[in-house]
């Protein structure tokens, strides 16, 4: 059955769609777009790194990512920058290292849009494993540190005060958003991912009240992305990550019809 | 009585950006009594209560705490649009509890009505009364409440401020209450506490009223819940800062 590039990609694709909900929700309530975009930059480092030592490219993209945030932490630390030119600076910076040591590795031959926008023909049965056992996994330790993580994106010194531990969560938060683009960046690709992220998410907002309903919208506004995306891909020979990025705008677009009654009923 | 203690600060103080918040405050708070902090704005109340919480990293003096079951009532909280949230599922925000003590809870403040309403909609008062019914919801041992009635109404403020009383009564646990206002402290306190950048002075309301010229005017006000703690310093307050002796 996977011997199919499609049902590849499609299986795929379920498999992020379950765990970029609700890392998106937090995505979007801790307002980390912007990191997020840095980490997925950096990601691009990390597949060429693996080119060149032929290593595993999930874990090479989860390592560089992880090593950018923790890069980024000292010198949020260390100079008086503010945050959002550091992460101008890191995803910018990476993405071009990573551009430029492509260059050089002549001896291979790169796909640089596959890696940028993703690719569905890339997709491999070693990646569906990635995925599925990753994504259990990411889940699994955001089920952990839910409650610490959540309680601290309310309010930070409530969650504290009340004997949580929000640095440790937020740490730990940091390294599941470097596992997601790790898993992910095959069918999506570098610049995307976080589209694939935030998108469903801000759909999901306009449609729940409460955040458990948020992140369950989020993971069905995500599958629906996926599996609109990835027909329109197979039908009209677009690259699978912008596809399925377009398929999101259009339910979100959808959504803000919803919002709009919620404030007519208001009035 | 040294295990009635639930939090005790040795000469603590804090500095920030060169500048000290607060310094050499010492207190403790004991179960089942209210330490009342109170002060003019900018008097490190608010900053004595964190670092009672242990929110601070960098403090000077010793802060030793006999519990976690804390329940916190902050001084200001934004909750954000992006997020939705209705106050059942703030009230579950660090603990796991049953409907029925989220339900005893909102209703203790009386704000049952709401527990389905979107946080974001409440009025100011309405949330005040949220934020007390979610740190009481968890039976804490240590209650820390910084300015828990404001924007409440009058008449809901006495009916909070007994309320407050009566848990600390039931559920035999320590409170440290914040008020910036300098007059209206409540007559269940046990010890007050007034704060300047420091601590200028400190004592039972009733050991005072017994002991000042000041004590009429607390045995009228004793039958009360609200009652005039008077103050007696030993100095003044200029207006750049420095402390003058009398």
């Amino acid at each position: 059955m996977f011997d199919d590039f499609f049902i590849r990609a499609l299986v795929a694709g379920i498999g992020i769609a379950f765990v970029a909900g609700p890392l998106g929700c937090f995505v979007v309530w801790r307002r980390l777009s912007y990191f997020g975009d840095t980490l997925a930059h950096s990601a691009l480092l990390g597949v060429t790194i693996a080119y060149s030592l032929e290593f595993n490219i999930a874990v090479s993209i989860f390592l560089i990512s992880s090593a950018i945030a923790l890069i980024l932490i000292q010198l949020q630390k260390k100079t008086n920058l503010p945050s959002d030119a550091l992460l101008g600076l890191l995803a910018h910076s990476s993405l071009a290292v990573g551009l430029v040591v492509i260059g050089f590795l002549t001896f291979i031959r790169f796909d640089i849009m596959g890696l940028l926008f993703g690719d569905i023909l890339a997709v491999n049965k070693k990646d569906l494993v990635t995925i599925w056992v990753g994504g259990a996994l990411i889940l699994l330790v955001l089920r952990l540190i839910w409650k610490p993580l959540f309680a601290s994106t309310v309010n930070y010194e409530l969650a504290q005060a009340e004997g949580l531990n929000p640095d440790r969560a937020k740490a730990v938060f940091t390294v599941l958003l470097a596992a997601i683009i790790a898993i992910s960046i095959k069918l999506v690709g570098v610049l995307l991912i976080t589209g694939m992220l935030i998108i469903p998410t801000a759909m999901a907002r306009n449609l729940s009240d409460n955040p458990k309903k948020m992140v369950i919208f989020a993971i069905i506004g995500g599958l629906l992305s996926v599996f609109i995306g990835l027909f329109s891909s197979l039908e009209f020979n677009t690259p699978s990550g912008p596809s399925i990025i377009a398929a999101a705008l259009v339910l979100f677009i959808f959504s803000l019809l919803k919002v709009k009654q919620t404030i007519q009923l208001k009035n | 009585m040294e295990n009635n203690i639930l939090v005790k600060l040795n000469n603590v103080g804090f500095q920030q950006n060169q500048k000290w918040l607060v310094q050499g405050v010492s207190l403790q708070v004991e179960k089942g009594k209210i330490v009342t902090l109170i002060g003019p704005n900018g008097s490190g109340k608010s900053t004595t209560a964190k670092i009672a919480l242990g929110l601070f990293k960098n403090i000077e003096g010793q802060v030793e705490k006999f519990t976690n079951n804390i329940g916190y009532v902050p001084q200001k909280i934004s909750i954000d649009w992006t997020l939705p949230l209705r106050v059942r599922d703030f009230m579950l925000l660090t603990d796991n509890l049953t409907e029925d003590v989220i339900d005893e809870a909102l209703s203790l403040t009386g704000v049952i009505n709401l527990k389905d309403k979107s946080l974001g909609n409440l009025s100011g008062g309405e949330f005040q009364r949220v934020l007390l019914a979610r740190a009481i919801s968890k039976k804490p041992e240590l209650l820390v409440l910084d300015e828990p009635v404001q924007g409440v109404d009058f008449t809901g403020e006495i009916a909070l401020y007994e309320l407050i009383k009566e848990i600390s009564e039931k559920l035999n646990c320590g409170i440290l209450l914040i008020s910036h206002d300098l007059h209206t402290v409540m007559s269940a306190t046990d010890h007050v506490v007034c704060l300047n950048g420091h601590v200028c002075c400190s004592g039972s309301p009733k050991e005072v009223a017994k002991n000042s010229e000041y004590k009429a005017l607390f045995g009228e006000q004793a039958a009360q819940t609200l009652s005039i703690y008077e103050h007696n310093h030993d100095h003044v307050h200029t207006n750049d800062g420095d402390i003058k002796k009398n």
